[in-house]
């Protein structure tokens, strides 16, 4: 199987490189865009075939090493 | 008096932390290469110093905090060693655990190499008893992912508890409640961003570096 991981700083924890984005594609004319948040895709496979004991996987995964849960939080897609 | 300072790949202050430990406190200092699986014995201070181990690759100290030595000084800390993260040190040891909180990009994106003003919060600890009455110090630090962060429960737990031991006068980085340097419940494992390897002799601007050692070893 094939395992996505999207690491995102959490709400509520400044993210200061998606502000600084923001700030450039104003400054490029795009003054519609707001919200910017930079996060980061690891992507790998999987020996398992079991879609929900890989995800179980990938999760422990991020806890233990993939994300830093005080401050990250992630998303799992299994395909 | 024994200290070992442990290298990692990308470690940049190794060397500074050795000469600094010996002129400070006239401890003896094995350095400690980090695939090592055991550490030397009868040690009083464990140090894991500043630069940029495995390249920040990841998280800033997030694989440094899977070295195969880190389990033994997790161990050490355990027992009771007193074990101090400076600058990326500090960030291995909110990685594996050791420390509350995380390090952040610093709030204005800059990296910041700079003397600053600190307070000495706590001096009832086992890494600042010789600053005495002394409640200043000026250190360097040198950091672009030096901004202290805790949810607001952590913050109110670690003041209330005495784990903040030095704040920044005038905040270089954006971290929570100026906070430069914090420590365990137990007070035998301490993180700091200013550097107190680069504050040991007048030459460099400042000695209140060479206190902080110095305690470590008078309580030793």
């Amino acid at each position: 199987m094939k395992a996505k991981v999207q690491v995102f700083l959490k709400p509520g924890v400044l993210d200061v490189q998606g502000k600084a984005v923001e700030a450039a594609l104003h400054g490029l004319g795009w003054a519609d865009v707001s919200g910017v948040r930079v996060g980061r895709t690891i992507e790998f496979d999987l020996t398992e075939t079991d879609a929900a004991k890989a995800e179980a996987e990938v999760k422990a995964m991020c806890d233990e090493l993939l994300a830093n849960t005080v401050i990250e939080s992630y998303r799992v897609e299994i395909a | 008096m024994k200290a070992a300072v442990v290298v990692f790949p990308g470690s940049n202050c190794d060397r500074d932390c050795k000469v600094a430990i010996e002129r400070s406190a006239g401890a003896r200092v094995e350095m400690v290469w980090h695939q090592e699986t055991a550490l030397p014995d009868d040690l009083d201070l464990i140090v894991l110093p500043g630069g940029f181990s495995y390249g920040d690759y990841l998280r800033c100290g997030a694989m440094a905090a899977q070295s195969p030595v880190m389990r033994e000084v997790v161990k050490a800390a355990e027992d009771g060693v007193a074990v101090v993260g400076i600058c990326n040190g500090f960030q291995v040891l909110t990685e594996v655990g050791l420390l509350p909180g995380a390090l952040l990009r610093n709030a204005k994106l800059k990296y910041v190499c700079k003397p600053v003003a600190l307070d000495v919060v706590n001096s009832q600890t086992r890494f600042t008893a010789s600053f005495g009455e002394q409640r200043s110090a000026v250190m360097t630090v040198g950091n672009g992912e030096g901004n202290y962060f805790a949810d607001e429960a952590t913050l109110d737990r670690i003041e209330g508890e005495g784990q903040v031991v030095f704040r920044y006068q005038d905040n270089p980085n954006g971290s929570a409640r100026d906070i430069a340097g914090v420590m365990n419940a137990k007070g035998n494992v301490l993180g700091l961003m200013p550097h107190p390897d680069r504050a040991f002799d007048p030459d460099l601007g400042s000695e209140d570096g060479a206190l902080l050692f110095r305690s470590i070893f008078a309580s030793a």
